[in-house]
Parts: C-alpha cells; structure tokens; sequence
C-alpha cells in the first residue's frame, strides 16, 4: 500500500550545501569585495592605499622607531622614526604642566576624586544618581578650587557678606512668583521688585557720584548703604508676602531660599580657610590639568546656565526671551577665538577699576559664556521634544511654572539630552586647545612648547610630539563618542513603539 | 527685569569709561585712517607698509572670505565623496570612510593645522630643490603656480563662457519641455557641462589664442613669476576641508540613510535604472535633509577659519589682533569682529533657509 503510487517520495530530498561562492569566508569575500569587475578593481586600489597608510604609519612608529636614550642624538640617526625618549622625559609635563614636582600629589587627588565621581555617574545602573550629579556639580569643582590653588584667598570678608546679603534679598523680592504663580505672583511682588530695582540703580549709581550728606559710619558711601537699605525692604516685602501665603507653600521655597544663603556662606568660608597648603600660581598650570580644568569648568558652569537660557529662551515675557536669544545667538555667532582675545583684552576693561583676574580665570569666563549658549540649545531641543500635553497636564494639577519645569519637564527633556550634552563636551574638550593662542599651556600648548628645548631637538621631535598629542585626544574624544553612542541606544529602546 | 538689565549695562558702561579714563584712551574708530606700519604676506589688494589700519583690516576680511570659500568648496566635495563612501557595499572601502571619519574628527583642529603646518609643509625642501610638477613648485615656501597672462583680445574667451552658460540654460529648457510633451529624454547635463567647457575655448581659439603662461622661474634664491600660494593657506586649506569633511561625510550618510527604503524599490519597480533612482528619486529627498546642518558646518568652516591666527595666517582675527597690539582698541576691534562674524552668520544662514524652503516648494 505504501508504495502503490511511485512518485511520490516517503522521505526528504537530502539538504545540499549552498554553493560555495555564496558562504564562508570565500562567499563574504565575493559579495564584499569582488562582487564585479568595478568594484574589484576598486577594492584592489584601496587596499594598496590602506596598506601604503597602515605600513608608513606602523613604520614609523613602532618598527623604525628609537626606544631608548637620554637626549637628542638617540634620535638624530638617518631613517630612524618616532622619537620615543622625548616623550618619555616630556609626559609628566604634559599632564601637571610646571606645576611644582613636590606638590604633585594635589593635582593626583583632584583626578582621582574626579575619576571616582564620575565612573558611577556613568553607568546606568548605579544608584543615587541625584547626589553623585549634585557632588560632581557642587562639591568637586570647590574641592578642586582649593586643592589646586591652595585655598585662602584674600578677599574682603565684610564685602563679601554685603555681596551676599544683596544677593539674597534680590532673590526673596522674586521669590511670590514662584509660590503664586507667573501673574499673580508678579501682583504681589510688584512693591518689593521696585524697590530692589531702584536700590540697584542708585548702587550703579553710587560709583559716580555720592549725595553729600554727613557718613553715618566711617568709610561707607551714603549712597550705597541707601541703595542697600532699599534691597532690604525689597527683600523683606517679598519675603513678607510668601509668608502671607500660609506655611504649606511658603515653607519649602524659604527653605531653599535658607539654605541656598547658608551654602554660599559655607562656601566664602572654605575659600577663607588656611588649609596649610602651598599657593600654587595658576601660571604655573598646564598640560592636561588645564585642558581638564577648562573643559571641566565650562561644562559645569554651562549646563545650569544653558538650562536657564533655553527656558528663558521659551519664556512668555518679551524682555527674558528677546534677552535669551540675544545672548545664544551673539556668542554663537561668534568664533571662540575671538571670545578668548575678548576675554583677555575686553574684559579686564569692563571690570570696576580695580579688580583683576589672573589670565586663566578670565579664559574661564570666557569659555563659560560661550559654552553655556551652545549648551543652551541643545537643552532646548530636549525641551522641545516633550510634548505640550505634559506641560497642560501640570497646570491642570495646580503646579507653578518652577514645580512643572522642576518635577516635569527638566527631568524628561535632560534624559533626552544626555547624548547632546556628551557631544558639546566633547567639542568643548577639543576647543579648549585655542587656549594656546592666548598663551596659556594646554596639552597640545605644552607639547608645543616642548619642541623648543635644545636637549631634544630633532627633525623627529616635532611629529613624535604632534602624534602623541592627537593619540591622546583621540582616545578621549573617541571614547566619550562612543559613551553618548551607548547612551543613545539605551534611550532609544525606552522610547521605541 | 528691565531695570536690572539697565542697571548692569550701566554698570559696565560706568566700568569702561572709567578704565579707558585710567588708561589715558578714548573710544573711537580714528585709528582707522591711521598708517599701519606693518606687512602683510598675502594681500589681495594693493597694500604696503604705509596702508592705513582700515585697510589692513579689509585685507584681512578678504582673506576670510578667500580661505572660507576654498574651504567650503573643498570641504563639500570630500565629504560627500568619503559620505557616499561609508555607504559602500564595498566592505574596504566604506572601512577606510569609517576610520577617516572617526580618526578625523576626535583630533581638535588647531592641533591639525599645526601637523599640517609644522610637520608637513616645514620639512619640505627649499626652494632650490622644490619638488617640480610640470611648473608647479612645492616648497617649503609654498606652492608656486604658472599664472596665466591674459592680452589683447582674451575678452573672448569670457563671451564664450557667458554664451556656453546661457546656451546650457537653453538646452536645459528645451530637454524639459520636450521630455514633458514626447516623454523622451535628452542626456542635457552632459551635453551642457561639455557646452561650458568648450565655448570659452571656442572664443579664445577665434580670438588667435591671446593667452601666455608665466612659469615660475628659479632665480638666486628663491622662485619667482607666476602664483605663490603661501604655506600658510595651504596648511589652513588642508586643515579646514579634511576637518569639516569628516562632519560633512556624517551629515550626507545620515542624509541618504534616512530615505525610505520604499522609495527607492518604487523607482526600482517603475523599472528606472540605479544611476536615474540615485538622480531622481534618493538624492532629491536626502539634499531636504541635508542642507541645514550642512548650512552650519558652512558657518563653522568659515568661523574656524579664525584659527589662521595660530599660524600667522592674515586673516580677519590675526590682523585685528596685530592692530589691537598696536593701537590698544580692544573694544572697537573685538566690535568689529562680532559685527562681521554675526553678519556672515546671518547672511549665511537666511541664504541657506530661502534655498531650504526653496527645496520644500518643489517637493509638495
């Protein structure tokens, strides 16, 4: 019965293998690379282009290269290639700069703290993310300040606390509007807002010219202690009209009012403190310390700046928005070197007769301004990719605009940005190299420089130099691509449909 | 919030005069008139050392706007290449595209400038051993290029050039017209670019070939006659197009990336060969994409290209600098700048959003 109908077959044709030219490693060969004649002949070209490259460069820098030695003449034989020796004796150099040999061990702490902070940050699944941020924002840039300058800075105690008094009142004259909301707030705040403005026109006021009445106390301009009187009940009438607002909405923005006022004076008073360490100039930095310190410091200072920025730049009130995207779109339009010469030569100009910053801190202000626009608008990209329903939805609960921006929107919109905010450190990272043309000491700077030195002059010296610089900002750059890469991918799972 | 702002301008207004006070200097552009005192290497207008400061800072300008629009010329053409590359089926080839573009653009630029500068072109031999290439010199003075002379009746050639463009602008009209009445086509590209190039020869070749070269010839030292592009630029050239190129590679991937695959299948299945679906149907939707972030790598080739000061290059930045140094004008010099950079920005950017929205009207 079973074979009574003969073509049928009671078991499976045997599997072939596929033909041999299209698996293995012969297939991938034929399909990637010599899938036609065109291409063949193009894929030929270019390997003997990658193999000229790959050979000179591998030539030079390991084959033909010298090893050892102790000066210039290990590096001067004919068709020798890298000159490894000088960067041997050069590196400490390129990492703390001229900084003082015995007190190496500042620098060191700062890297490592730096390294320890921010590893965690880094990897997703680690927890206490908030405090790990806010220490690596906060904490580690002063830690950083004192270690490396040596802490103890001379500045006027008294000026410093009427700077912060002035600060702080400005800030409570403003502070109904963040119980009360945008338009009512500004009702209630109005009396104290005045009196705050016209207490800091009279302060402007107060450098030229004073009203000849008797000094009430010794030493102090009249005109500045009415200007400062004013502040006070600007300050006090803000604070008056939060209280008015009973104690569940008053306490938690007198709170953060308190504390913000106690954190700068901590603040004064750890920069005041003789911690016994060595004043290190910062003339005498370089290297990689400060290609870190300004990267560092100009992303720090541009991301609570930008976020500012791109929410002014959003903003309902004409004055804030128009003063926003003027502020984006001068630095923006600008190249960074002529912000650094602005900086250095500007500056110094605009400063009350008197001050005086040293040239790496005006370069910091500098890079800051300018990273802070860029940071601006990549945070705005953030803000504009959450949808308006999510804004509505908070104001239909009740929220003020600082709860639904704190709670809402800055959370979702900065997840969003991370692989933004990566990328315009990485482009701050490389662009911290233009310190150079200011005469500051960078990493490339330092390499640079150490051309110069007659010990080790060569016709070698200079691209072994060039070579090592761009190896090593290729590895940071590089590696941070791939983090905000690695980020992405992460984030993109989570929005996925 | 306004009184605040008027407050801090004033602040900064009362700051400045009171330190311009101390410094014994005025705010104002008098200096501009005044004779400048110093050389210049490459100078596309007439310009000496008794030239007024205005001058060298046109000079300068010019000078920008020369390495700006090399640069973007150069950048555009190897980026798109090395993006096409990525691109390739190719597995070597859109490997070397890969490592371009990743080893490139993880370099800062000023650190590249300075290879190309001081690890390149410097150890070049000197003039008396210029590495020759049918009369173009390359030394480490430079590249020394044959000018050609134009004389009596060259104008010609310039008639036959307008007449090869306004003829190609015909064909163009013509193919189209009849391709939308009969339905066939007529290869006009090709036809019209030979039109371009043939016509200006035409009219030199009616004219008796009124052209002369001028050879760069070796004298005791150095080479004269002909074109002589400095190191500098050459340095500042190669950086910039390489640099922007890496970027530009990544827009354009990106840009041919994000075209749907349906699209290109349907063109498949209409029966149109590879070279009109690339033509008609993949390069139309990418340039949409494309061309805004490409208009901002145009505005950061040009604003990077303020880094010429790094190497003496006589840009904008670098002779204002050299005034500043001399006339102590910061403010009216760092004006100066901000008002040129912010202007090209803009100019760029407007030109750059009326060809995007351009584009937009021919796609809907």
């Amino acid at each position: 019965m079973e074979h009574s109908v003969a073509y049928v077959r009671t078991e499976d044709a045997p599997i072939l293998k596929p033909p041999a030219n299209l698996v293995g490693v012969r297939g991938w060969v034929m399909a990637n690379l010599f899938p036609n004649w065109s291409n063949s002949i193009l894929t030929v070209v270019a390997a003997l282009f990658a193999y000229w490259v790959l050979s000179n460069v591998l030539g030079w820098a390991i084959f033909r290269a010298t090893w050892t030695g102790e000066s210039r003449d290990a590096c001067i034989v004919e068709g020798a290639g890298a000159c490894w020796p000088f960067v041997q004796a050069k590196f400490a150099q390129w990492i703390y700069g001229f900084y003082p040999i015995d007190q190496r061990w500042r620098v060191n702490v700062c890297f490592f703290v730096g390294a320890a902070a921010l590893i965690p940050l880094l990897m997703p699944s680690l927890p206490y993310k908030k405090w790990n941020a806010l220490f690596l924002l906060f904490a580690f840039p002063l830690l950083a300040l004192i270690l490396l300058t040596g802490g103890h800075f001379s500045f006027g105690f008294g000026a410093f606390i009427s700077f912060v008094v002035q600060f702080l009142a400005i800030v409570a004259a403003f502070l109904p509007l963040t119980v009360f909301g945008i338009e009512n707030g500004i009702k209630s705040a109005k009396p104290g807002l005045i009196l705050v403005g016209l207490g800091l026109v009279l302060r402007v006021l107060s450098y030229a010219f004073d009203i000849p009445l008797p000094a009430i106390l010794d030493g102090v301009s009249t005109t500045y202690l009415i200007a400062l009187l004013l502040m006070l009940a600007g300050g006090a009438w803000g604070l008056l009209q939060v209280l008015g607002a009973g104690p569940q909405a008053s306490r938690p923005v007198l709170r953060a009012w308190l504390s913000g006022g106690v954190a700068l004076l901590l603040v004064a008073i750890l920069l005041k403190w003789d911690f016994g360490l060595e004043y290190v100039e910062t003339s005498q930095w370089g290297g990689l310390l400060v290609t870190l310190v300004v990267a560092i410091t100009g992303i720090v200072f541009s991301l609570p700046v930008g976020i500012l920025l791109a929410l002014g730049r959003r903003s309902n009130m004409p004055i804030v928005k128009y003063f926003s995207i003027g502020f984006i779109e001068i630095w923006r339009g600008v190249p960074l070197i002529t912000v650094l010469f602005m900086a250095s030569y500007m500056l110094p100009l605009f400063l009350p007769p008197g001050t005086n910053f040293d040239k790496l801190t005006r370069v910091l202000i500098g890079i800051a301004l300018f990273s802070s626009a860029y940071m601006a608008e990549v945070v705005r990209g953030g803000l504009q990719a959450i949808p308006k329903g999510q804004i509505e939805a908070a104001q239909a609960l009740g929220l003020p605009y600082w709860s639904t921006m704190n709670l809402i929107v800055l959370p979702q919109a900065l997840r969003i940005v991370i692989p933004g905010i990566v990328n315009s450190f990485i482009s701050l990272f490389k662009d911290t190299t233009l310190v150079t043309v200011v005469g500051l000491y960078d990493l490339m700077g330092i390499v640079i420089a150490g051309f110069a030195d007659a010990k080790w002059a060569s016709s070698q010296t200079a691209p072994t130099g060039y070579f090592t610089a761009a190896l090593l900002f290729w590895v940071f750059c590089f590696g941070m691509s791939r983090y905000s890469q690695y980020v992405e991918r992460r984030l993109n799972t989570g929005h996925k449909r | 919030m306004v009184v605040a702002l008027a407050a801090v301008g004033y602040e900064l207004y009362v700051n400045a005069s009171a330190n311009l006070a101390k410094l014994g200097k005025t705010f104002g552009f008098d200096f501009w008139d005044k004779s400048a005192g110093f050389d210049i290497s490459q100078s596309l207008i007439p310009y000496t050392s008794s030239s007024s400061y205005g001058t060298a800072i046109i000079v300068g300008f010019l000078n920008t706007l020369l390495i700006a629009g090399f640069g973007i010329l150069f950048a555009t053409v190897i980026g798109f290449t090395v993006g096409i590359m990525r691109l390739s089926k190719n597995w070597l080839i859109s490997r070397i595209a890969t490592v371009y573009v990743e080893t490139i653009r993880n370099i800062p630029l000023l650190l590249q400038i300075f290879i190309w500068y001081g690890a390149v072109l410097k150890p070049l031999p000197g003039p008396k051993q210029a590495i020759n290439v049918g009369g173009f010199y390359l030394s480490n003075r430079g590249l020394n290029m044959p000018s050609p002379i134009f004389e009596g009746a060259a104008w010609m050639g310039l008639v036959g050039l307008a007449g090869g463009i306004v003829g190609a602008i015909l064909l163009r009209r013509w193919a189209r017209a009849r391709q939308l009445a009969t339905g066939e086509a007529f290869p006009y590209i090709s036809v019209g670019l030979a039109l371009v190039v043939f016509t200006p020869f035409l009219g030199l070749v009616l004219a008796g070939w009124p052209v002369a070269w001028e050879v760069p010839v070796m004298g005791a030292f150095q080479l004269s006659g002909g074109v002589t592009v400095n190191p500098e630029f050459i340095a500042l050239l190669i950086a910039l197009s390489v640099y922007t190129a890496s970027f530009i590679a990544e827009i354009v991937r990106a840009g041919i990336q994000a075209v749907s695959h349906g699209q290109t299948e349907a063109a498949g299945a209409l029966g149109l060969r590879q070279t009109l679906i690339t033509r008609l149907v993949t390069i139309p939707q990418a340039m949409r994409i494309i061309i805004p972030p490409l208009a901002s790598q145009y505005l950061n080739l040009t604003k990077n290209s303020s880094l010429a000061v790094a190497i003496a290059y006589p840009d904008l930045v670098a002779m204002g600098g050299t005034v500043l140094n001399q006339t102590g004008k910061a403010i009216e010099i760092v004006l100066i700048w901000m008002i040129v950079y912010l202007t090209l920005s803009l100019l760029t950017s407007s030109f750059m959003n009326w060809y995007n929205s351009r584009m937009k009207l021919v796609e809907r």
